[in-house]
């Protein structure tokens, strides 16, 4: 009964999202283009289904992902576990004694991406319209693997105490250096994908990790420094997906120049 | 089959909705096990760091395998749900707005569209109404419930504007043909200028801003809005100049927060 209720009010929520968008879209239709929808049962049930679908996986996600990996992130961020695995009972912690805290990012950060709806959509898209040669499952596992090497670099800042907009500088420096490298057909994608990454799933328990460490790291401020993660995770697949298509060119050119 | 080509038969419907019924359940197996796959990273991420690391039974096992269930329904209903309405609605219109001439009106959709989902989105109100607590603790705004509430929306109308402008700014770059790295380079400049001169507090909130303004319905119809234009408009590429509406969408909020920040 208690799930019933909670299922209604994240229908509720949903409900509330989805009537602006379909308010626009529906009086820019009725009353600008003045033509009927193709097929408006189809597109109704299709409406429903998102509805219905984004309102189960969110419950599902409160129900079982999301206390756990809070309970995880603050278990493994938590000075008793850093301790108990770094060298001995020394205060003086190093910045390596967060390793597992690292791997928890990278771990963490790839497999909520991968799981990201709204990734999912742009990467059916991208493969439909590059007649199949970006794949849906590349390029998730490429953001995936840029938003691991973004939030694990993102704990590390945490862990420092070093100012996020030097990051995010030297970051942009970097997409623009591959800008000028990369193919082309992929770098509108790269942007996009930028974008997405950070959802439903990734921001929650990201958030978590953030506000986590910096509530138990000495002199950091969770309203300062708990906020910079996601920065850090919508900018480092911009980076993964150009490299990726980088290396994919490279490696075709070198197939061709050896046949 | 060989009773639909013929009208006198009256159940000559019945081969087709049992078509369409073959179709959907075709459909539905494709988007479980798409999103069967999506899942299995986090399975074995909790897995392993709950069970080895950590060293710890995971708790309330009825309860994880029921809400994983849920998530994997969810995500497969969501994935048909897509290519059922939210895709052909954003290609749809793309292409109505081209054929009839009105651009202008496109325009005015781009903005609705952008500013209509942003501003009633939960993470953004969430958001702004710690910024708003953020701004009265550091004595930017008075500390009253008043004062707080006036800041948090002006904050959310920044944020909801500034995703309008981008998808205005987005649309007519794609109708122009223009490549988005230069306009990407624009915002970045912007957003590298003003970091200098915003007040510290709000830059770890307006580099999030520009993380939450993107929900997962609004993505797929801007997504699909781009390629439809690029498809309908003669010598556009789908993937050059129909990507990239997200990218700015996720840029400007960055912008406008720092310049909200540096004019309150």
């Amino acid at each position: 009964m208690d799930g019933l209720v909670g299922f209604g009010f994240t229908l509720m929520a949903m409900l509330r999202d989805i009537v602006p968008i379909a308010a626009v879209l529906f009086g820019f239709q009725v009353l600008v283009l003045r033509r009927p929808i193709n097929n408006p049962a189809r597109v109704a049930m299709g409406m429903i289904f998102v509805l219905f679908g984004l309102a189960l996986f969110l419950e599902g996600l409160q129900m079982a992902l999301f206390p756990l990996g809070r309970l995880m992130a603050e278990q493994l961020t938590s000075p008793d576990f850093i301790h108990g695995s770094g060298a001995g009972t020394s205060e003086q912690l190093d910045w390596l004694d967060y390793r597992w805290v690292y791997a928890f990012a990278a771990a963490i950060g790839f497999a909520t991406t991968v799981a990201e709806p709204a990734l999912l959509a742009v990467a059916i898209k991208a493969s439909e319209v590059s007649g199949g040669t970006i794949t849906v499952g590349g390029l998730r596992v490429a953001v995936g693997l840029g938003v691991a090497v973004g939030v694990a670099l993102g704990v590390f800042r945490i862990v420092t105490g070093t100012p996020l907009h030097w990051y995010i500088i030297a970051g942009y420096v970097a997409v623009m250096i591959q800008t000028a490298f990369a193919p082309r057909l992929i770098i509108p994608l790269a942007y996009d994908s930028g974008g997405v990454t950070t959802s439903t799933v990734t921001v929650p328990l990201v958030a978590a990790l953030g506000l986590g460490l910096a509530e138990t790291i000495p002199g950091r401020s969770p309203m300062l420094d708990g906020f910079g993660l996601i920065a850090f995770a919508s900018l480092f697949p911009i980076m993964a997906v150009m490299g990726y298509a980088q290396l994919v060119e490279w490696q075709a050119r070198r197939w061709a120049r050896n046949n | 089959m060989h009773s639909a080509d013929n009208p006198l038969v009256s159940h000559s419907r019945k081969p087709a909705s049992l078509v369409v019924v073959w179709t959907i359940a075709r459909r539905a197996a494709g988007a479980l096990l798409e999103s069967a796959l999506a899942l299995v990273p986090i399975v074995l991420v909790i897995a392993f760091f709950q069970l080895i690391v950590l060293r710890q039974s995971v708790p309330n096992m009825g309860q994880m395998l029921w809400g994983g269930g849920l998530v994997l329904t969810g995500l497969a209903l969501f994935v048909l749900g897509l290519q059922m309405a939210l895709f052909p609605i954003g290609e749809e219109m793309a292409h109505s707005f081209v054929r009839k001439g009105k651009l202008w009106w496109l325009l005015a959709f781009a903005f609705a569209l952008g500013f209509g989902t942003t501003v009633a989105e939960p993470a953004l109100i969430a958001i702004s109404e710690e910024a708003a607590r953020v701004a009265a603790s550091g004595r930017v705004i008075e500390d009253s419930s008043e004062a707080r509430g006036s800041y948090a929306i002006g904050l959310r109308l920044t944020v909801a504007l500034a995703v309008g402008f981008a998808l205005v700014v987005g649309v007519f770059r794609t109708l122009k043909g223009w490549p988005v790295h230069y306009v990407v380079i624009v915002g970045y400049g912007c957003v590298v200028v003003m970091t200098f001169f915003a007040p510290p507090d709000i830059i770890g909130i307006a580099f999030d801003s520009g993380g939450v303004t993107t929900s997962t319905v609004t993505v797929p119809l801007v997504a699909a809005l781009g390629i439809g234009l690029a498809n309908t408009i003669h010598g556009r590429d789908p993937l050059i100049d129909g990507f990239g509406l997200i990218a700015l969408a996720s840029l400007t909020p960055i912008v406008f927060v720092m310049a909200y920040g540096m004019l309150y």
